[in-house]
């Protein structure tokens, strides 16, 4: 496919990673903020084939893994109690809630169904009239748009069915939260290239500068993430702090103004909480109070109590860098996709289950006990 | 969840009571439906990154190729620098004359 499979050439592969091993000097840390970007990193083995020195540690993106425990628990409820036809990304699905999961739900009689998009959604809605239907809106900038969208078609037909459940996260405020983690010791970032694509870059250039790290807006597919390290570990070796864009052929540096103007015609900032690592100011989007009729959250008064969060998982530490998935010890033993013990251990942007399918590491863990 | 992969535009047609442009975008001949509200300009015959249904971005060629070109002119350059170093240092880079 044009514009994939030939960034996925192993020969110039190579090469880019003989050139990273010809200028690297010493040992770097350097966070992947993407989930996505971790997934392409374990699943074409590029960890086992990167320079001793560069140490990639794995970002918070990942929107299923930081979806708080409390908001699954209300999508349940209204699955369950409210009968609305529940409708989300597939990636939900799996990810444990307080006593159950969205799949549990679904397979105890719950109209709980998994859409590619979230215009599907209000596609639905129109099509039944006499059911509620909410679409479980979680993402970061890159989901943004879509998420936004259905909302203002659903105001066009001016519909009364139609609602999202709304769990909007931001990649700036994160890599502050990360950075201001006395435990960090991250030096450089590969910044995500679909959230840069609507977003633009010029929101990179104050946290370079505030905590002296190259950014690098990157790609997904093999070759991009190399070029991507590369440029990184030549700022680091030269001791330069710049936002530079990888990415190009999809990025501008001003991102799509249709639709950061749609972003905003809908939501507006708000604090968020973030499952694992906690409430970080001014992180994410909330509905506006003019498309208040569209907010799941105002429809329908959801009084869940927050539940605590099963101690013995680690994700927050993961997200945050700090440490990797085979730093846990219920990593592949009491922790598996088919039972997990964490959001990370399920998401196919989560990097436990990126370690889990695809780093050959279970293997090993299975020869041990 | 950022997933996002590019597709060429193969049809293009009004939808939603005329208020929507829709694209047929094709994956490597596998056809999906995206909106193109967010690409006003993009036409048929472009390449888009679709997300969640919707296009988000159209590919820069010029941009695509310029990652295959980076080492050849990361090498020149550092082929020039080289050149730089062995020369005395009281020789500029101008012509003699």
């Amino acid at each position: 496919m044009k514009y994939l499979s030939e960034y996925r050439d192993p020969a110039i592969a190579k090469r880019y990673l003989d050139k990273i091993k010809q200028i690297v000097t010493r040992p770097w840390t350097i966070m992947e903020v993407c989930g996505g970007q971790t997934h392409s990193l374990v699943k074409n083995g590029l960890l086992n084939l990167l320079p001793a020195e560069i140490n990639m540690v794995h970002g918070p993106g990942c929107p299923v893994c930081v979806t708080p425990l409390n908001l699954i628990d209300k999508a349940i409820y209204l699955a369950e109690e409210k009968r609305v036809i529940l409708c989300s990304f597939g990636d939900m699905l799996r990810v444990p809630g307080s006593r159950k999961s969205l799949l549990e739900a679904k397979a105890g009689g719950a109209d709980i169904r998994i859409l590619y998009s979230p215009l599907e959604a209000v596609k639905i809605a129109r099509e039944n009239p006499d059911r509620q239907v909410v679409f479980f809106a979680v993402g970061f900038e890159t989901t943004a748009p879509a998420n936004a969208l259905s909302v203002v078609h659903a105001d066009r037909y001016k519909l009364d069915n139609y609602s999202i459940l709304a769990s909007h996260v931001l990649v700036p405020p994160a890599i502050d939260a990360v950075m201001n983690d006395p435990e960090t010791r991250i030096q450089g970032f590969l910044a995500a290239g679909h959230v840069c694509t609507i977003m633009g870059i010029e929101e990179y250039y104050p946290l370079a500068a505030r905590y002296r790290v190259p950014i690098v807006v990157t790609g997904f597919e093999p070759i991009d993430l190399l070029q991507g390290i590369l440029m990184t570990v030549q700022q680091l070796e030269a001791g330069t702090a710049k936002v530079e864009n990888q990415y190009a052929r999809m990025v501008r540096p001003q991102g799509n103004p249709r639709a950061i103007e749609t972003i905003l015609e809908v939501f507006e900032i708000t604090d968020r909480m973030w499952r694992g690592i906690d409430v970080i100011p001014a992180s994410g989007y909330q509905i506006r109070e003019r498309y208040a009729s569209y907010d799941a959250m105002r429809k329908f008064s959801v009084n869940i109590p927050e539940a605590p969060e099963n101690e013995s998982c680690i994700a927050g530490a993961i997200m945050k860098g700090i440490k990797k998935p085979v730093d846990c010890p219920n990593f592949g033993t009491t922790c598996k996709p088919e039972n997990p013990l964490g959001a990370p251990m399920v998401s196919s942007e989560g990097a436990c289950a990126a370690y889990y399918h695809f780093s050959g590491l279970v293997e090993q863990l299975e020869q041990i006990h | 969840m950022c997933l996002a992969i590019p597709g060429k535009i193969q049809s293009i047609e009004q939808k939603f009571d005329g208020l929507v442009r829709m694209a047929k975008v094709s994956f490597g001949g596998i056809f999906k439906e995206a909106s193109l509200e967010m690409v006003p300009h993009a036409e048929i015959g472009d390449y888009v990154l679709v997300h969640v249904g919707v296009a988000i971005s159209v590919v820069n060629e010029e941009e695509a190729n310029r990652t295959f070109a980076y080492l050849e002119e990361m090498g020149e350059i550092e082929e020039e620098l080289n050149i730089k170093d062995f020369l005395p240092s009281n020789t500029s880079n101008d012509s003699p004359n």
